[in-house]
C-alpha cells in the first residue's frame, strides 16, 4: 500500500487495471456510520499482465501468434496490449485495429486453428477511465484441444469494433446481442440489429447505468423494494 | 401482380378504415388493415413470392420461435429465425444477487437442463474461486449422475417434441412418459422435478435421500427396457426415415463456420464432446464412448440421441458404483452452506445438527451462518470461462468478478443459441415440411436461447 490508499506496482507491471474504488464495507449509503468501516477506500484490481516466460502451451502459442504477426508486417506489440494469465486462462488484450488480421491468424494458422469461436460478449466497466467497454472472445481450438480469450476495450463515446463475422459467421448473432445490450457497434456486420429486446426499445439493457427496474412488492404490511434497491454489500 | 389488383385493395384499403370518433378522453382512431401493395407498391416482375411468418405462437416451432420462411410454392427459398420472444434479463438480474442466488436463475434458463446449467456456472465460480480440487468426490460423483439424468431427460424430450412435430404422436407420449422417470429422481434428490438450483457453489444442496442411490438403480432397468420401445418405435420406420433422412444436411465445415456443438456436430462424424477432450466432475474416470454418425442429417442426429442415452446410463450406473459416504459440500467454511440436511417436522430440509451448533453453542457461528447466507462469500477479482457439454452442446458460462458478493457479470453461451443460427443453412432450398424436421433436430430451446 502507497500512502493514498493505492496498492503498490508490482515490478514489471507498468499500471495496474483498476475498475472502481470500493468505499466502506457493507454498502450501506444512508444512516450514520458507527462501525468506523465506512471510510475504507478499497480500489478494484484486475489480475495484471502476464510477463514471458508464461508457462505450458501459454508460449508456444504466443510464439506462434509472434511469429505469424511478424510474418504479415505487424509487430506483435503493436497488435497486443497485455496478456493477462489468470486462473490458467490466458487473455489477449487486442487493439482494435487489428482485431480482424488477429482472429483470422488464430483460424488459419496450422500452429494455432482455433476452428471453433464461442462468440462474443460484452462487460461494461464505467469507471475504466477510456476503456469503458470490453467485447470478450472464446475460441476453442479443437485439433490443440486449447482455449483462449481475446479481449477488446473501446471507450464509450467510440464504441467501434470492427465484425469478424466475415472469419467466424458464427459472430453472427453474439455480435448483435452485444449490440443490443452493450451498444457496441460492429462495423461490417451485414446487418447489426436488436437480437432479444424489441427493434424500437431505447437503451442498451446490460450496461451498468441501465437500471434493473421492478417495482416494490408489498407482503402482509412489509414492503419489499425491487431487487436494485435493496441493502447490498459491496 | 396486374394493375387491376392494386386498384382493388387500395379501394379496399380505403373503404376498410374506419373512422374516428370522439370520447371523453379525447378522440379515438380506429386503424384496420390495410394492403402492403397499397404501402410498399406491388413488387415489379416477381410472382408468387409469399413470406411466412412461423410461429412465435405455433405447435411446431419448438417454443416461441419465429421462423420467416419466404416461400416459393412449397420450397423455401430463404428462412429467418426471429427470437427473444423468451427473454428474461437472466445475465442481469444476477448481477443484483449474491454468487449462490444465482444458482436459481440460471436453472431457469434451458429448463430442460437445469442440472447443466448449474454445473457450468458453478464449475466457473469455483473456478474464479480457485477451488475446483477441493469439491468432494462424492459431490462430483452426484453432479455426474444427475447431469447424465439430465442428459436422458433432453433427449427424451428432444425426441418427443420432435415426434409430435413430425406427427409421431406415440413418440412423444412415450418421450415424455420415459421423462418422468427421471424427473422423479430429480423430485426425489433435489425436491423440484425441474429448476432444481441443486448443483451449488462448492458442490450440491443435499446429500441423496436415504435409499436414494438405490432408488435410482432401480429405476435404470425399467428406463433401459423402455428407451429401447422408443427405439424400436422409430429406428427403423419407415415414416420415420422418409421424414429424417437427408433431410437437414449440415457438414462439418459448415458446423465449424458457425459455431454448432453437440450432437449436430457428431452427426458429422466428429467425434468433438468436452467430457472426453477437457473433463470436470471428474469425467476422465468414466467408460463410455463417444457417438458419431457420418450422415449429417436429421436421422443421424436423431440416432445419436437414441445412442447417447444409452452411454448415460452406463455412466450413471458407474457413478452409483463410485458413490461412497463422504461430505457433499467443500470443507471451507467461507463457502459451505450446510449440506447434510434431513427433513423435519415441518417438511423443510433442515440441519438439526449445525442449527444446534449456531443456536446453542457457537455466537461466531450464529453471525458466521448469518453474514454467508444474508452478505454471501466474496469471489476474487477476474474472469474465468467454465464450459461442459450439455445435451445441445458446449454450455459456457464466462464470469467476471470484481471481488465483491454479487457477479459483476454473468454471460452463458447457450449451445441452442449458436445452433439455431443453422435454421437458414439446413432449410434454405427444401421443402417447408424439411424446416420443421430440422429446427427439431437442433433441438432448440427459446428458455436458453432468450435466457
Amino acid at each position: 500500500m502507497t500512502d493514498s490508499g493505492m496498492p503498490a506496482v508490482p515490478q514489471g507491471v507498468e499500471e495496474l487495471d483498476i475498475i472502481g474504488i470500493r468505499h466502506g464495507a457493507f454498502g450501506t449509503t444512508n444512516g450514520g456510520d458507527t462501525s468506523g468501516f465506512g471510510g475504507l477506500v478499497d480500489p478494484i484490481v484486475m489480475p495484471a499482465p502476464a510477463t514471458r516466460p508464461f508457462g505450458g502451451w501459454f508460449d508456444e502459442v504466443s510464439d506462434e501468434i509472434e511469429l505469424a504477426l511478424g510474418a504479415h508486417g505487424l509487430p506483435a506489440t503493436q497488435a497486443i496490449e497485455k496478456v493477462v494469465i489468470y486462473r490458467d486462462e490466458i487473455t489477449y488484450h487486442v487493439r482494435r485495429e487489428h482485431l480482424v488480421a488477429f482472429v483470422t491468424l488464430l483460424r488459419d494458422e496450422p500452429g494455432l486453428r482455433f476452428e471453433l469461436c464461442l462468440g462474443v460478449s460484452g462487460v461494461h466497466y464505467p469507471d475504466e477511465a477510456r476503456r469503458e467497454l470490453h467485447a470478450v472472445y472464446h475460441f476453442l481450438s479443437i485439433t490443440h484441444n486449447r482455449r483462449v480469450r481475446v479481449e477488446v476495450s473501446v471507450p464509450d463515446g467510440d464504441a467501434v469494433i470492427p465484425s469478424i463475422v466475415s472469419v467466424y459467421p458464427t459472430c453472427d448473432w453474439h455480435e448483435r446481442e452485444t449490440w443490443d445490450f452493450f451498444g457496441i457497434e460492429f462495423t461490417g456486420h451485414p446487418a447489426l440489429t436488436r437480437m432479444m429486446m424489441p427493434d424500437d426499445w431505447v437503451g442498451h439493457p446490460q450496461r451498468k447505468d441501465y437500471p434493473l427496474g421492478g417495482i416494490p412488492v408489498e407482503y402482509k404490511g412489509g414492503t419489499i423494494p425491487p431487487p436494485d434497491q435493496r441493502r447490498s454489500y459491496n | 401482380m396486374s394493375t387491376d389488383n392494386v386498384t382493388f385493395s387500395a379501394q379496399a384499403s380505403e373503404e376498410s378504415v374506419a373512422g374516428s370518433y370522439d370520447t371523453t378522453e379525447g378522440r379515438i382512431y380506429n386503424v384496420s388493415g390495410g394492403d402492403w401493395d397499397t404501402v410498399s407498391g406491388a413488387p415489379e416482375g416477381e410472382h408468387d413470392r409469399i413470406v411466412v411468418n412461423m410461429g412465435p405462437q405455433h405447435p411446431s416451432t419448438h417454443g416461441v420461435l419465429r421462423l420467416i420462411l419466404e416461400l416459393d410454392g412449397e420450397t423455401v427459398t430463404e428462412a429467418r429465425a426471429g427470437i427473444g420472444y423468451l427473454h428474461t434479463g437472466i445475465e442481469k438480474n444476477m448481477e443484483y444477487r449474491s454468487w449462490v442466488q444465482g444458482v436459481t436463475f440460471v436453472t431457469r434458463m434451458d429448463y430442460l437442463t437445469p442440472m447443466y446449467n448449474e454445473a457450468a456456472y458453478c464449475l466457473a465460480v469455483e473456478k474464479a474461486l480457485g477451488v475446483t480440487d477441493q469439491i468432494p468426490e462424492r459431490a462430483n460423483v452426484i453432479r455426474v449422475m444427475m447431469m447424465e439424468l439430465n442428459r436422458i431427460s433432453s433427449h427424451l424430450v428432444a425426441l418427443a417434441t420432435g415426434g409430435m412435430e413430425l406427427g409421431a404422436l406415440t413418440a412423444m407420449e412415450f418421450g415424455f412418459r420415459e421423462r418422468e422417470l427421471v424427473l422423479d429422481i430429480f423430485e426425489m434428490v433435489s425436491g423440484l422435478r425441474m429448476n432444481s438450483a441443486y448443483v451449488r457453489p462448492g458442490g450440491v444442496a443435499q446429500d441423496l435421500p436415504e435409499n436414494g442411490a438405490q432408488k435410482i438403480r432401480d429405476t435404470i432397468p425399467l428406463l433401459r427396457k423402455r428407451l429401447k420401445d422408443t427405439a424400436d418405435l422409430l429406428v427403423d420406420n419407415a415414416i420415420w426415415m422418409g421424414r429424417t433422412v437427408d433431410v437437414g444436411y449440415l457438414d462439418l465445415a459448415g458446423c465449424m463456420a458457425l459455431g454448432i456443438t453437440g450432437p449436430i456436430l457428431r452427426s458429422t462424424g466428429l467425434p468433438h464432446d468436452l467430457r472426453k477432450s477437457q473433463p470436470y466432475c471428474g469425467y476422465e474416470n468414466y467408460e463410455f464412448d463417444v457417438i458419431t454418425k457420418t450422415t449429417a442429417d436429421v436421422y443421424g442426429r436423431f440416432l445419436i440421441r437414441i445412442e447417447e442415452m444409452e452411454q448415460s446410463l452406463r455412466i450413471v450406473e458407474q457413478a452409483l458404483d463410485k458413490l461412497r459416504p463422504g461430505p457433499v459440500m467443500i470443507e471451507d467454511k467461507k463457502i459451505a452452506w450446510p449440506a447434510q440436511l434431513s427433513i423435519g417436522s415441518d417438511g423443510q430440509g433442515n440441519s438439526p445438527e449445525h442449527i444446534r451448533e449456531i443456536m446453542s453453542e457457537s455466537m461466531e457461528g450464529l453471525i458466521h451462518h448469518f453474514k454467508l447466507v444474508t452478505e454471501g462469500f466474496r469471489v476474487p477479482a477476474g474472469q474465468v470461462y467454465a464450459a461442459v457439454e450439455s445435451p445441445k452442446g458446449e454450455l459456457g458460462c464466462h464470469i467476471v468478478s470484481s471481488g465483491g458478493t454479487r457477479p459483476y457479470r454473468v454471460h452463458f453461451r447457450d449451445p441452442s443459441f449458436t445452433n439455431l443460427q443453422a435454421t437458414a443453412a439446413m432449410c434454405e432450398g427444401s421443402m417447408i415440411s424439411d424446416v420443421i424436421a430440422a429446427v427439431a433436430s437442433i433441438d432448440p430451446v427459446m428458455g436458453g436461447v432468450d435466457r
